[in-house]
């Protein structure tokens, strides 16, 4: 406890399950896969983005989100948008009656590039988009909801309302979105082309080591005071206002990073599976994201990943061989987990198998000392 | 600057209703500086409300309440915590999944921000003071124990404890020794006359032999009024108190 901050910030099973986590993802992985699968893997890791800032959100600060795809969908179409500019050049799409714009928009009628699309003429813009679009919806949103006071089942409502009218949207603005069909036929970045094996392997070393950025910030606000404020809120909300702490500030604070990271998650889909669409965003996906999130351990950064992993690829498993059954399986599994594993395979984890571990790692680090 | 010099808090013709029910009705009362203030009266007659409405967690209809001249009813609650005002509940709320360190130390005034408490840095100054804290409240030895295990009455001291390190002008404590053991109780009544040295202390209290013990001044509520007002001796014998206590 009264160790340095450093030391704080890093208990030694959070360091080691960091560095399993990294060698999994870095090496392992794609020494086992070819680059068909580890190409799906890196899909399934773009959701962990979204499983570890519901982890922060909701795990420790007991905010559940129903509406995180949402988040997952703003970098992804900003992605997509910035991709499908570049796909779309006059040569492209010479034969269109309008040349310059995205197909579907020529399709439904429209003859010139809506404005909101034009800054995504430009890499740098699209970036920043990314990580501040999402963040400025989260504080509208925690803003109106957190300042009055609205949490808890209302909260997850309104979430999920609102994840209901973006699909909504989009799929009833054809001509600017590319309606149910999303966003496809995206090619190159930058002029690199983004469909080749070459750069599906750097993209997925791309999407880990973000990731592993992702999980070192949510490690750093996890063991800082406003970390431990969160579970504060969870466990006496008043008590932590009448210590003088502006609770919805924290509140929107955590639901921004959360849409941050989901973002992020969002625009690395865009990239690695090559297309965005409102399948993506909407009410199922968004409680699934939940679901990834719960099977890890709604308090385990580090299980949110395994979660995300686990739960997609039962679900590619399953969906290849009895499509209809899917849904009523995540619905058992989320039961299940609730009731039987409530702290998900992080719980298990800590229950079986860290106890042997810390006798192993204590037997090691008492030989160094001895020597 | 003090609009009464001598009064830390000034509550005038204070009235809160819900739904047209009176719940407190036209109190005044002034507490000076380190005055020890017991609020005692039967169930129902107002005297968690008037706290509620004190710190800011309910809003009243009409009346002020001033703090060293301050006007409060129009503070959000955590402005008035910065004020210098600070409230235990009736039940001990803490936290329970984090150490009794981790509780006296996110009541530290310093980090109360959200940048503030992402770079918050747990520095000697910090440790020093919950270590003193932690002593003064007989906790010492339990800093690093969750607070989930700790006793009922361990619970309301580590509260009173959250509240020392705020370090408040104005310590508003509600029902402090109930569900104490006897001993438990003295440490309690010797813990309240230690920290009200520098600073003055509303408590609402139902345990007589504990408010003798404590009080400087009792008000005695009934039915969202003050009924009577004074010291001990002074309310025991109005024939008002015993009519409202003894008389159904």
């Amino acid at each position: 406890m009264l160790q340095s901050k450093f030391k704080s910030l890093t208990p030694r099973n959070d360091v080691l399950s960091f560095i399993v986590l990294a060698i999994v993802l870095m090496v392992l992985l794609p020494i086992l896969f070819d680059i068909f699968r580890l190409n799906l893997i890196g899909k399934y890791l773009t959701f962990a983005f979204v499983a570890i800032g519901l982890v922060l959100s909701w795990g420790l600060g007991g905010i559940l989100s129903l509406g995180q795809g949402v988040f997952f969908g703003i970098g992804g179409y900003a992605m997509a948008m910035f991709l499908k500019l570049e796909a779309s050049t006059p040569e492209n799409t010479a034969i269109q009656s309008t040349p310059g714009i995205p197909d579907f928009m020529d399709w439904n009628q429209l003859t010139a590039l809506p404005w909101f699309w034009e800054p995504f003429h430009s890499f740098t813009f699209t970036v920043v988009a990314i990580i501040v679009v999402p963040a400025i919806f989260a504080y509208i949103i925690g803003a109106a909801m957190f300042k009055r006071r609205v949490g808890g089942v209302y909260f997850a409502i309104i979430t999920q309302a609102i994840a209901a009218i973006m699909t909504i949207l989009i799929i009833g603005q054809q001509g600017y979105t590319g309606g149910v069909n999303g966003i496809t036929d995206l090619r190159t970045l930058l002029g690199w082309d983004i469909r080749t094996d070459s750069a599906k392997y750097v993209l997925y070393f791309v999407n880990a080591f973000l990731l592993l950025a992702v999980l070192v910030v949510a490690q750093y606000i996890r063991k800082s005071k406003l970390g431990r404020l969160l579970v504060a809120m969870r466990d006496s909300e008043d008590r932590v206002r009448f210590s003088g702490y502006d609770v919805s500030n924290f509140k929107i604070f955590i639901f921004c990073i959360a849409g941050i990271f989901s973002s992020i998650g969002g625009a690395m889909f865009t990239l690695q599976v090559g297309f965005m669409s409102p399948s993506l965003i909407g009410i199922v996906p968004s409680i699934e994201m939940v679901i990834f999130a719960a099977v890890g351990g709604n308090l385990s950064i580090i299980g949110a990943v395994y979660g995300a992993l686990l739960v997609n690829w039962a679900k590619t498993i399953l969906s290849e061989s009895y499509p209809e059954i899917w849904l009523f399986a995540m619905g058992a599994l989320f039961i299940a987990v609730v009731m039987a594993f409530p702290k998900g395979l992080a719980g298990l984890y800590e229950t079986y198998i860290q106890p042997k571990v810390d006798k192993q790692l204590d037997k090691w680090f008492k030989k160094e000392k001895a020597e | 600057m003090y609009q009464q010099k001598d009064f830390v808090l000034s509550v005038e013709g204070l009235t809160v209703s819900f739904d047209g029910f009176k719940a407190v009705n036209d109190v005044s009362f002034y507490i000076e500086e380190q005055e020890i203030r017991v609020i005692i009266g039967p169930n129902g007659a107002g005297k968690t409300t008037i706290l509620d409405l004190i710190c800011g967690k309910t809003k009243s209809t009409e009346g002020s309440i001033k703090f060293k001249g301050k006007e409060l009813t129009k503070l959000k609650e955590h402005e008035i915590v910065h004020a210098g005002v600070g409230r235990k509940f009736q039940n001990p709320s803490i936290y329970e999944d984090l150490t009794v360190f981790e509780n006296l130390e996110l009541s530290y005034p310093r980090g109360k921000k959200v940048f503030g408490a992402l770079t918050f840095n747990r520095d000697q100054e910090v440790i020093d003071k919950v270590n003193e804290i932690a002593e003064m409240i007989f906790l010492e030895e339990l800093l690093l124990s969750k607070a989930s295990l700790l006793s009922h009455g361990q619970k309301q001291w580590l509260e009173i404890g959250m509240l020392l390190i705020q370090d408040p002008e104005l310590l508003m404590l509600d029902e402090p020794v109930a569900g104490m053991s006897v001993s438990e109780r003295k440490q309690t009544a010797a813990l309240l006359q230690k920290i009200t040295k520098d600073r003055s202390v509303l408590v609402i209290e139902h345990d007589m032999h504990f408010v003798e013990e404590i009080a400087d001044r009792v008000t005695v509520m009934h039915q969202g009024k003050v009924l009577s007002e004074g010291s001990m001796e002074h309310v025991q014998s109005d024939p008002k108190v015993i009519e409202v206590y003894l008389g159904h």
